[in-house]
């Protein structure tokens, strides 16, 4: 077969050599940096807005720790839905699954465990509870032909509820010292949760544009059909995705219960809200078969400046909501201009 | 009136231009079509087709030219306002509402209603004299169009147009998406149409089609017309190719390569049944052979491909591919074994056309280039522009959003996928549907050569002169059933349908 195409590729026509090389701008413009350049634009206008109406109070480094440190939580669990969402899916129960994993690992008989063999234990809970959720969403959505913002939006009912549960309605204090020294420290001056953050987001990079996780993902969400009778497994991957989402909601539970040093059933809540916003803003396409994480990275950021300008300035959080709500229908606008324009990356 | 010799045409264009960002799109086009007439407008994709339809339906506004309808030069400024001279345009994408019911649907935007109240039983009534006038009576005017086969669906949009007191109806590519069955019946509505007076303008690919419900034929190649006004009865098929494409067409076909006695049978199927669709096929392809499956829509014939596929679920049989046995219902499982499928319906079920050429070819493969699953896009995107070279894809761009190829091209991304995977045995579905009649040769020549090359390709085909002249060997299906086998050239396309009837009577 091969000595054939081989062939009959020898007597290809000279031209097209130099037909498929974009000039260089074409190509940094339609690359990440370009696609994101909106973003970063309006991310910079935020900080300026914030220099202005707070001065030092806002432009501190301190204070942009805060602002990072604030989206971290959110951010993570943007990346997981990032895949979901390209992937032509939607996880709405990110926020709740989040929540329970911080009550299921501050369970004073989980904590006594952890302290009588390793804090790792508190680690490794949450993100079971996650990985265990993701499953039972994947599950059901590609195996049991559900609708995924049902099945998810039974997941985030249910979550919440055996978070009650199981709970009482308490709040659950975090006295394991071994976890709270972990999650509470810093490296080289940076908190741990802006590392993880950072971590997850690298991680998530590659994962998505370079790996064939990644491809599947993406010409999942671009034609199911297409993917399936390509030979991709799409169900298999459809569960994996899920599986995902769940652990960043379990990551980001460990991150609450470091900074909160307490696990509650209301940790969460509207969570999902605030990350389809970020990921919508950030450029992935809520029909599927594009995402992109620097974007959702972006989204993020830009939500947590926003709040924090607002703050600083003891504006009404009404105000605030309200922005936020043009934010994303200018964005979803900007979206649909330009979706329809070359394929996708990033 | 210099030249009234004749009655005023009803409408009649004159020297069209149109250009949307520096792309002359139509570079003076003429046309006339009289009352009564189907008017048939021929030409390839790209060839301004489209931007004519927009143009006199009033979304387009042209750049030069003259439209005069019935005697006065007009200038359709809006879809509205076409509407109220009388002309209706029916798109190749239906513009009906499924939720809606059939009544709803053909009042939508000009309900009868007074006073914001919707007088439903008033448009039902009028609605259903629409649906008989149509000869299509039998249609309830509250059923939900959601419920509706695509034919009638097109009856629908074509019952809007007469609620419009439609005087030319534009109908693009009606027969796309219907079974020769319906367009036997949409015919029927046509000539119900013009016996009425109306004009039908009448747009297809299919010439054989133009033969049997034409009246007079407008080319146009490039944004110009080639010729106006043709009879259909005196112009002979190969001048219309010739005026399409600019070139004669001689020889669609390619030569037929002997299969070597000794070739190997890459694929056997036994037995293979899907309950409520086909039952009981066998047979084998060797490589270098290219086996056709003939029969009418519904008969099964792509049922049958997609279940040796694995894409649904046989209730019995086998697939044996280079002697390995197929797990039943499983894709990725053929696809190993070296099956690969070009779907019928390539832009839903084949490709992913907001994604990059290059991404659609490695669609299958992708994964081979991958180390510890990090992929090599660059050693991916080079094998996928060679393959695309092979086939001489064009623009040989492999980053190219795959949506702006044309239907041929698209065809070529399908192929390419499978023969990078190494594919041994390829079932095509409907290739050249959508396909240019001038690109379509080049794809003739495409499979005979994959043939040629050791593959083993079983096609399927809604014309049944493509699957005789194309395949070593056909399969008559009838009903779901393998009615003959026989060799290609031992059978004709009145043999095949003589078969298909008989079956139907016994």
């Amino acid at each position: 077969m091969s000595e054939q195409n081989g062939a009959i590729a020898a007597q290809n026509d000279p031209r097209t050599e130099g037909e498929n090389r974009p000039s260089a701008l074409r190509r940094i413009m339609s690359g990440s940096v370009g696609r994101n350049l909106g973003l970063v634009i309006a991310l910079v206008v935020l900080v300026i807005a914030g220099t202005i109406t707070a001065g030092d109070r806002f432009a501190s480094y301190d204070n942009f720790l805060t602002i990072i440190r604030f989206a971290s939580i959110i951010g993570v669990i943007s990346i997981g839905l990032t895949f979901v969402i390209t992937a032509g899916g939607i996880d709405l129960s990110v926020g709740s699954v989040m929540g329970l994993a911080t009550v299921v690992a501050s369970l004073t008989a989980v904590q006594v465990a952890a302290t009588q063999s390793s804090w790792i234990l508190m680690i490794l809970i949450p993100l079971g509870v996650g990985i265990a959720a993701g499953l039972v969403n994947g599950i059901v959505i590609a195996y049991g032909n559900v609708v995924a913002f049902m099945a998810t939006l039974a997941m985030l009912v249910a979550a919440r509820g055996l978070a009650e549960l199981i709970s009482g309605r308490r709040t659950q204090i975090v006295i394991e010292t071994g976890f709270l020294q972990f999650t509470r420290s810093s490296i080289i001056g940076v908190p741990l949760l802006i590392w993880i953050f950072l971590i997850v987001a690298i991680v998530a990079w590659f994962l998505l544009n370079r790996t064939t996780f990644g491809r599947r993902t993406v010409a999942i969400g671009g034609n199911r059909e297409a993917s399936r009778l390509a030979g991709i497994r799409v169900k298999r991957h459809l569960v994996y995705v899920y599986v995902l989402s769940g652990l960043t909601a379990g990551i980001a539970g460990i991150m609450m219960l470091g900074r909160t040093t307490a696990g509650t059933s209301t940790h969460g809540t509207l969570y999902e809200l605030d990350a389809i916003a970020a990921v919508v803003v950030g450029g992935t396409l809520l029909i599927g078969g594009r995402g992109t994480i620097v974007g959702t990275v972006l989204g993020v950021l830009i939500f947590s400046t926003l709040t924090n300008v607002f703050t600083q300035n003891n504006l009404d959080t009404s105000v605030q909501a309200i922005t936020k709500g043009l934010i994303i229908v200018v964005a979803v606008l900007l979206q649909q201009r330009f979706a329809s324009r070359g394929p996708s990356g990033t | 009136m210099i030249d009234d010799d004749h009655s005023e045409p009803l409408l009649r264009v004159h020297g069209i231009t149109k250009a949307f960002a520096g792309v002359q799109a139509l570079k003076g086009v003429d046309l006339e079509v009289r009352a009564a007439e189907v008017h048939c407008l021929l030409g390839q994709n790209g060839a301004g087709k489209s931007t004519l339809i927009k143009v006199l339906s009033g979304v387009y506004q042209p750049d030069g030219g003259v439209i005069r309808w019935q005697g006065d030069e007009v200038s359709i400024i809006h879809p509205v306002f076409a509407l109220g001279l009388g002309i209706a345009t029916m798109y190749q994408e239906l513009d009906v509402v499924d939720g809606l019911t059939i009544a709803e649907n053909i009042f939508l935007g000009h309900e009868r209603a007074s006073g914001g109240m919707l007088k439903v039983k008033e448009a039902n009534r009028v609605a259903r004299a629409l649906l008989v006038r149509l000869g299509h009576g039998n249609l309830s005017p509250s059923t939900e169009v959601g419920r509706l086969s695509a034919a009638n669906k097109q009856i629908v949009s074509m019952a809007r147009a007469l609620s419009h007191d439609a005087k030319l109806i534009i109908m693009d590519e009606p027969s796309a998406v219907l079974d020769s069955e319906e367009v036997r019946n949409l015919f029927r509505v046509i000539r119900e149409l013009t016996s009425q007076g109306v004009a039908v303008v009448y747009i297809s690919h299919r010439l054989e089609e133009i033969r049997q419900i034409g009246d007079r034929i407008t080319v146009i190649k490039d944004g110009s017309s080639m010729a106006v006004g043709l009879g259909v009865a005196d112009t002979p098929t190969a001048d219309l190719i010739t005026l399409m494409t600019g070139r004669a067409v001689a020889n669609v076909f390619p030569d037929r390569v002997p299969v070597p006695a000794d070739a190997p049978v890459l694929i056997d199927v036994a037995g293979l049944s899907l309950r409520g669709h086909f039952s009981d096929v066998s047979l084998s392809v060797r490589a270098g052979e290219i086996v056709g499956l003939a029969g009418l829509v519904g008969s099964g014939r792509s049922e049958i491909l997609e279940t040796i596929y694995g894409a649904r679920k046989a209730s019995a049989g086998q697939v044996t591919v280079t002697g390995v046995r197929l797990t039943n219902g499983s894709v990725s499982n053929a696809v190993k074994a070296g099956i690969g499928l070009a779907p019928e319906e390539r832009k839903s079920q084949g490709l992913i056309l907001d994604e990059q050429v290059y991404r659609n070819v490695t669609l299958s493969t992708f994964a081979r280039f991958a180390r510890g699953g990090f992929l090599d896009e660059r050693r991916e995107r080079q094998l996928a522009l060679e393959q695309m070279q092979a086939l001489e894809l064009r623009p040989a761009d492999p980053d190219r959003a795959t949506r702006t190829l044309s239907g041929g091209n698209q065809q070529k991304v399908l192929l390419a996928r499978w023969l990078l995977h190494g594919t041994k045995v390829l079932l095509l579905d409907e290739p050249t549907r959508g396909v240019d009649v001038g690109a379509r040769a080049e794809i003739y020549a495409l499979i005979r050569r994959l043939a040629a090359a050791g593959t083993a390709i079983i096609l399927v085909s809604s014309e049944i002169e493509e699957v005789i002249g194309l395949a070593d060997r056909v399969l008559v299906i009838g009903d779901g059933e393998v009615l003959t086998t026989t060799d290609a050239h031992a059978i004709d396309e009145a043999g095949v349908l003589d078969l298909v009837m008989k079956g139907a009577a016994a």
